[in-house]
């Protein structure tokens, strides 16, 4: 059916009501079953391993008239670039990238934040070069953290589908407008099937009111836009500094503003297992599913182990995690990345920092394995830290 | 520690942004009063108090107003130049928010990138926006807070803003025949 025909329906509808059927699925298509609901006006990408795939198949929604343009730039930066563009001029955009792309295109990420655009777009994570790896591992998403965009981490295929799905309606709020980027650990999600509970609904959802921006769109029928936005420069006496600053706060503000949003579509920022155990996990993305399974490998020795899975990195749950690690004696961070920058968003919210063991990491492609996450629990602290 | 409070300049030295300190735009049918969430229709009181107090109320209408030519938009033109007629205020303009060449004329307009120029200049005690884009409100509002003691009002037709001392979300021409009802009251009653 062509998207035009569609019934359009609310965010609430489509996430909690619309007819949904279970499929079995990898992780990029189930970024195609997504976008074939989320009424796209455009999608520009560039083929990068391991977001290709999802961005092929967004590509198969334009033919089949789900998606109503689609473009492939001539590289990342200028992918996103364009995007800029077209969120500008008022219209919904999607796009995805990862790894050596993220990076290529990263003066692009704080300029939409800046440019207050509602950018929904899918990060599948890659290691960085060099030496090259085209293989998992999600360092990329420590130098996102202040680039001033939202962002979720799906430990699934399930959750990818559901948060992109949500993220436009977040993105396209008055007071927060702002990208929002939706991680997955690429290959993980993107290249294993798994089970999905997709809308078979004819239904998409509602278009973007681009008069709600809070910014002036790209209008040239409509005085004064080109007034409006004529290069902001920061020059001389001109614009006083206090306006970049003020402007800079905002941005951090609009995140801030999400919350309420993020929560009514997402659930809790956290979820938790076993909360009254001495020893908490905390995880994200695959390290999740990795978590559970090193939980039950300690259950069957007897050690108590709880979980405490974060669900979004911007805006960070502080208060939540605060609360959830009060009373724990020993704090496992496991991560899919050299920095540990999981481990340093909970160090910088929670007392007592000698609880925290901030690993295991495993990175440039490497798997992690559950008892590796075993060992951590029982005192080893070594593995990638 | 003490909870935030949104109060009337000059709060010194780039202000921190409010929603960083836990002000919350509240939902409809809310308002906020220098961070408190308040119900509509104590606010509407407030500002009628603050307009008709003030020595040097004024509007500023931004390009949502000032360039729409919808007979919505037409109606809400006079009633704002009602309202300030009322309260014997200013209209000093928003009309875009370029950066000017050398300088904004204080006199004339106000422009998001120097606000507490035109404030100083016109010595306002008591500042209204509406029709101003929420982003280039809120950058005015807070640089207003930082470095000028004028108190600052938004008529939102979004959400709100948590930058103003006094703000209301939603603000349709309803609302703003409810704000020229309410100082007309106070003004029978004295004030």
């Amino acid at each position: 059916m062509s998207a035009k025909n569609l019934k359009e329906v609310s965010t609430e509808y489509m996430l909690f009501k619309a007819e949904r059927e279970e499929q079995f699925m990898t992780g990029s298509e189930a970024v195609r079953e997504a976008i074939r609901r989320s009424n796209i006006d455009m999608s520009i990408v560039y083929p990068i391993t391991p977001q290709s795939e999802s961005s092929h198949l967004v590509g198969d929604l334009y033919a089949e008239g789900y998606v109503k343009e689609y473009l492939r730039g001539e590289n990342e930066f200028a992918v996103m670039s364009e995007v800029a563009g077209g969120a500008m001029a008022g219209i919904r955009m999607f796009t995805a990238t990862c790894g050596p792309g993220t990076l290529r295109a990263f003066e692009n990420f704080p300029m939409w934040s800046g440019a207050r655009l509602p950018i929904v777009i899918a990060f599948m994570t890659r290691a960085i070069n060099a030496p090259l790896s085209i293989q998992p591992d999600n360092i990329e998403m420590s130098m996102l953290l202040d680039t001033g965009m939202i962002m979720l981490h799906a430990e699934n295929a399930q959750e990818f589908y559901d948060m992109l799905l949500m993220s436009f309606s977040v993105a396209e709020r008055t007071s927060v407008h702002i990208p929002v980027g939706v991680f997955v650990d690429g290959f993980f999600v993107t290249h294993t099937r798994q089970k999905v509970k997709v809308v078979i609904e004819d239904v998409k959802l509602q278009g973007y009111d681009p008069a709600m921006s809070p910014t002036p769109t790209i209008d040239m029928e409509t005085p004064p836009f080109r007034y409006m936005k004529d290069p902001f420069v920061m020059k001389s006496n001109y614009v006083s500094y206090a306006a970049h600053a003020s402007w800079q706060q905002e941005c951090m503000a609009s995140i801030e503003r999400a919350r309420p949003y993020i929560k009514a579509l997402m659930g809790d920022f956290i979820e938790r297992e076993n909360p009254g155990a001495p020893i908490q996990i905390v995880a994200s993305g695959t390290a999740v599913s990795q978590s559970r399974a090193a939980i039950k490998m300690a259950e069957s020795e007897g050690i108590e182990v709880g979980l405490v899975k974060i669900k979004s990195i911007r805006p960070f749950p502080a208060e939540e995690v605060k609360k959830a690690l009060a009373t724990a004696q020993k704090i496992i961070v496991p991560e899919f990345n050299r920095v540990g920058w999981l481990a340093r968003e909970v160090a910088s919210v929670i007392p007592n920092n000698d609880r925290m063991v901030k690993g295991p990491r495993v990175f440039g492609g490497m798997t992690m394995p559950p008892d590796v996450i075993v060992k951590a629990i029982k005192g080893d602290t070594r593995c990638g830290v | 520690m003490e909870a935030y409070q949104v109060l009337q300049g000059p709060e010194g030295y780039l202000p921190p942004a409010a929603a960083m300190h836990g002000i919350t735009l509240g939902e409809t049918g809310q308002a906020l009063i220098e961070g408190r969430l308040v119900k509509k229709e104590e606010a509407v009181g407030h500002i009628a108090k603050k307009l008709l107090e003030a020595t040097t109320p004024t509007f500023f209408p931004g390009p949502l107003l000032l360039w729409k030519t919808t007979s919505y938009a037409l109606e809400r033109g006079k009633l704002i130049r009602e309202i300030a007629a009322e309260v014997n205020a200013k209209v000093i303009p928003m009309p875009d928010y370029r950066p000017k060449y050398p300088m904004i004329n204080p006199e004339v307009e106000i422009n998001p990138n120097h606000p507490n120029l035109t404030i100083w200049f016109n010595k306002i005690d008591v500042g209204v926006f509406i029709g101003v884009h929420c982003h280039q409100a809120n950058l005015a509002l807070k640089i207003i807070r930082g470095g000028t003691g004028c108190y600052t009002v938004a008529l939102c037709a979004e959400e709100g803003h948590e930058e103003a001392n006094t703000s209301l979300r939603e603000t349709d021409n309803d609302t703003l025949r409810e704000l020229l009802a309410a100082i007309k009251d106070l003004r029978k009653k004295g004030a």
